[in-house]
């Protein structure tokens, strides 16, 4: 039950991922564009001699686009089958308990959104939603193609 | 328990796997002691560990087995073909059974009353057509081993090769801050320990070929066996070592060339007896390591390949057209055998035919980034060649860049590189469609900047075309703005977001830490839409009228072993080859080279000093010889278009001329192939060689070595006078006025110092010898 989440904001909004899953917080400085890739793929970055694929969370959920020509970005590290990716957010907040188990949102959401739910959690700062990284990470793709 | 029966079932693996060319060769030399002694411990084994284990059946099985052996062993009893099936048989459901316990399985249902009844003597049995050529005497002894899984190799090998990423990391922030000298001799000693360690990782990922050879004469005896064939196999090279993930990637095509071969290639006994050859058709599977690349060479004494047959075949299934088949040279002809939907097999047969083509073996190989090469006489044979890269891990690349952002290419991929302003290039646009003719071929061009949609400041004349032939596809031309650097580069596979667009192959770091995307050549083909199926035969048409027009003169840049800056026209470059530096030896007054089985005549060595190193040499080829050209490094393809100043001498240097802004020597490759082969050349034809007549061994293996050298062969019989005598140490013989000749002992040692004599089997010094002796004769 005590389920540690990270606690970040992706388009102004407070969200939650599931701290088991990222394995690091960072500070990306270098982006190298990965041209035809989809939208969302923001570019490729190292991190300790790892090539990180650095994921836009703000193309995934089609809330617009983060702004990467001011250099340092904030990004969430996660390993996915064997791959290593950096989900830039706006901020890092915190490290909170999970107080609940995740219950589905019942109000209709914005599609991006909807796509990276897995529903609502509560927590000592109120009820988040908790993020699917794997879903931020499969972008707009994965549902085009489902 | 349950760690016990693993350790069983591993044992027995181990051994059922060795065992698999034995049994064969025992077949061919029933009375063969070593190996009947290994077979014999084997189902002594199996006896030994079922009774522990209360496995009824194999124990039945192994007894029976073990019983008629022991016979065998005690003279009680001679091996015939009858006995060495049964045995088979029994050896085949014992494996069967092993398998089923290692899957945790119930055994195979089946009755093995029938197997054991074969053993008795005088029982019915087919008798078996094949026979092996003679291996190694010995029993293979077992290497002092212990069992690791592959997947912890795996992992140490991805934590070496971040290792090797760290340290580069490292020596990057250590080159920005400054450090003083004793952090820097620190590093310097780190790093050396990780390069030997990577060294050796690799190498435990290595394994001899003979894992992937040691199950192919069981194979092709089953097949002929089926066929109603006689197949002689011949493995060479067993000892070459490849990158385990190598050997499994290229098991299949391997095997379906050989059951292509063995089916559509050897003939049947009465067909072969008709067409004037022996009724046992040779088989022989070779494997060699040249420079970082492997070669297989698969070569049948079958019907060969019918070339017009694959043409007419090609035209019935609208592959392509009479015009275009009329354009084929002999061996676009025998490539067509590659092509999707081509079987000249008139029926399917079980063995081959089965909708698995040629195509798909090709596709393969190049997967790996291989290539299938393939030669054939009809009536003489066929030779398939497989080449393949040593290892997958770490692949040599080229970087370069368009705008600001690098990218690097599989250098195995790049057929040359030219620039867009160059002499013999030109650019055109066809309808918005990009076409480079570059000495007088016109191959598709691609602009890199517009596949990426990246801004390019770079005006499309002033970039450089790398001109790529890309796996299982024709060439083309890519632009791109400059060209970096050739690095060997650690490719990780890229995450599935970056592999969908189809274009990249991987991702890897530069050595200032950033990452670098590596391209697929044949995505970006198909992203930039260049058709490559029908590229290279529609190309070649051009060719003719325009090579006429270009006038300048291709050349290959080099720096010698000296640092003289030298230039060779690029035509008679065959190959660039890497030795070991003691390869090169000083023979007869003349220094060569060891390529494989080849001895070259090597020359830009003069006055220069080889160390320890490995050394490179262009291998030039005026159509009939060859010779080897020693050289540090390459530095560009170039042109002529500057004059040449002629020198006042002749020699290796045939003028001077200003090439890429600065003077570079030219070679006179007519001087350097009238200098260090035509004597030699001219004497072999008349050269005569005397083998003991009465001498099988002489006659049966040496002779057909020294024909091969160029020598004719006399018998001790005829009166003439030869050039050279082999004759076996201790024998005793008149020798003729000016005849040399070459002692040959039965051990590898020589008795004594001053016995001037080579090992009977040191092919290598045999060829020497007998070079030397044709470098004499001028």
């Amino acid at each position: 039950m005590n389920t540690l989440l990270l606690v970040v904001t992706i388009g102004g909004e407070r969200v939650a991922l599931r701290a088991a899953a990222v394995e690091s917080v960072v500070e990306l400085d270098t982006l190298i564009p990965v041209p035809r890739a989809a939208p969302h793929i923001a570019g490729l970055s190292a991190l300790r001699s790892r090539v990180l694929t650095v994921v836009d969370c703000m193309r995934s959920l089609e809330l617009g686009a983060t702004d990467c020509s001011d250099g340092i970005r904030e990004a969430a590290v996660v390993e996915l089958d064997g791959h290593h990716y950096a989900l830039i957010v706006d901020l890092v907040e915190d490290v909170v308990d999970a107080q609940s188990d995740p219950m589905p949102v019942r109000a209709a959401m914005e599609a991006g959104w909807a796509r990276v739910s897995q529903g609502m959690i509560e927590t000592e700062i109120g009820p988040l939603l908790l993020v699917d990284v794997a879903a931020l990470v499969a972008g707009t793709e994965a549902r085009a193609a489902a | 328990m349950d760690d016990l029966i693993a350790d069983f079932v591993a044992e027995c693996r181990e051994m059922l796997e060795a065992l698999g060319g034995e049994i064969v060769a025992w077949e061919a030399q029933p009375e063969d002691r070593a190996r009947l002694d290994s077979i014999f411990r084997f189902v002594h084994t199996v006896k030994g560990n079922c009774g522990f284990f209360e496995f009824p059946r194999l124990e039945a099985l192994s007894h029976a087995a073990e019983d008629a052996l022991a016979d065998v062993r005690a003279g009680r009893r001679a091996p015939d073909a009858a006995l060495v099936n049964a045995v088979l048989a029994i050896i085949d459901r014992i494996a069967e059974m092993i398998a089923a316990i290692d899957a945790g399985e119930e055994m195979p249902a089946g009755d093995d009353s029938a197997l054991i009844h074969a053993l008795t003597a005088g029982a019915e049995g087919p008798a078996a057509p094949v026979v092996v050529a003679e291996g190694q005497g010995r029993a293979t002894a077992a290497p002092r081993t212990i069992r690791l899984s592959i997947e912890l190799l795996d992992r140490v090998m991805s934590t070496v090769s971040d290792m090797v990423l760290a340290r580069n990391e490292l020596a990057r922030r250590l080159r920005e801050s400054s450090t003083d000298v004793s952090v820097d001799g620190a590093f310097e000693r780190l790093s050396a320990i990780i390069a030997e360690m990577r060294d050796a990782i690799t190498r435990t990922r290595m394994q001899r070929i003979e894992n992937l050879f040691v199950g192919l004469p069981r194979m092709v005896r089953d097949l002929s066996a089926e066929l109603g064939k006689q197949v002689l196999v011949d493995v060479e090279g067993g000892d070459v070592e490849l990158d385990r993930e190598m050997i499994e990637m290229i098991r299949d095509p391997l095997t379906h060339i050989i059951r292509n071969a063995v089916d559509h290639g050897i003939e049947t006994p009465a067909d072969r007896l008709k067409a004037g050859k022996r009724e046992i058709g040779l088989l022989s599977v070779s494997a060699r390591q040249s420079g970082n690349q492997i070669l297989i060479d698969i070569h049948d004494d079958g019907r060969g390949i019918d070339g017009k047959k694959l043409v007419d075949k090609a035209i019935s299934n609208k592959l392509i057209d009479k015009e275009q088949a009329a354009q084929l040279s002999d061996r676009d002809r025998l490539a067509l055998i590659f092509e999707a939907g081509l079987s000249t097999a008139k029926e399917v047969t079980s063995i081959s035919g089965r909708g698995v083509g040629m195509d798909v073996v090709r596709s393969n190989v190049e997967r790996i980034g291989g290539i299938v090469e393939v030669d054939s006489r009809p009536g003489e044979g066929t030779r398939m060649t497989l080449r393949v890269p040593l290892t997958l891990t770490i692949i040599p690349a080229l970087t370069m860049s368009v705008g600001s952002q690098h990218f690097a290419i599989p250098r195995a991929a790049i057929e040359e590189i030219v620039r867009a302003n160059g002499e013999s290039v030109t650019l055109e646009h066809l309808g918005g469609a990009g076409v480079a003719t570059i000495r007088g071929r016109r191959v598709p061009e691609v602009s890199l900047a517009e596949i990426l949609c990246l801004e390019s400041n770079v005006s499309e004349q002033d970039r450089t075309l790398i001109v790529l032939r890309p796996a299982g596809g024709d060439v083309y031309a890519l632009s791109v703005d400059r060209i970096h650097d050739h690095e060997e580069l650690v490719v990780k596979p890229a995450a599935p977001a970056v592999m969908a667009t189809g274009i990249y192959a991987g991702t890897t770091l530069a050595d200032d830490g950033s990452p670098i995307l590596l391209f697929d050549p044949a995505g970006l083909a198909e992203v930039g839409g260049v058709r490559l199926e029908v590229q290279e035969r529609a190309a070649r048409i051009a060719e003719n009228s325009a090579a006429t027009a270009s006038k300048a003169t291709p050349v290959l840049l080099f720096h010698g072993l000296d640092g003289g800056r030298r230039a060779l026209r690029l035509a008679i470059v065959d190959r660039i080859e890497e030795v070991p530096a003691n390869a090169i030896r000083k023979t007869a007054g003349q220094v060569r080279v060891q390529l494989g089985d080849a001895i070259l005549p090597l020359a830009g060595v003069a006055g220069a000093d080889l160390g320890s190193e490995k050394v490179r040499l262009f291998r030039l080829n005026d159509g009939s010889h060859e010779i080897g050209y020693a050289f540090a490094e390459v530095v560009d393809f170039a042109s002529i278009d500057n004059d040449v100043i002629h020198a006042d001498r002749l020699g290796e240097v045939s003028g001077v001329s200003l090439i890429n802004g600065e003077p570079a020597e030219l070679l006179d490759a007519h001087w350097l192939f009238a200098n260090y082969v035509g004597a030699t050349a001219q004497a072999i034809e008349q050269l005569s060689c005397r083998i003991p007549g009465w001498d099988p061994w002489m006659q049966n293996m040496l002779r057909p070595l020294v024909e091969a050298a160029g020598y004719r062969v006399i018998d001790d019989a005829e009166e003439q006078e030869a050039d050279v005598v082999i004759a076996s140490i201790g024998e005793e013989f008149a020798e003729g006025e000016g005849e040399k000749t070459i002692w040959l002992r039965t051990e590898p040692e020589a008795a004594s110092k001053r016995e001037n004599s080579i090992y009977r089997y040191d092919r290598a010094g045999l060829l020497m010898a007998l070079k030397s002796v044709a470098g004499r004769g001028q």
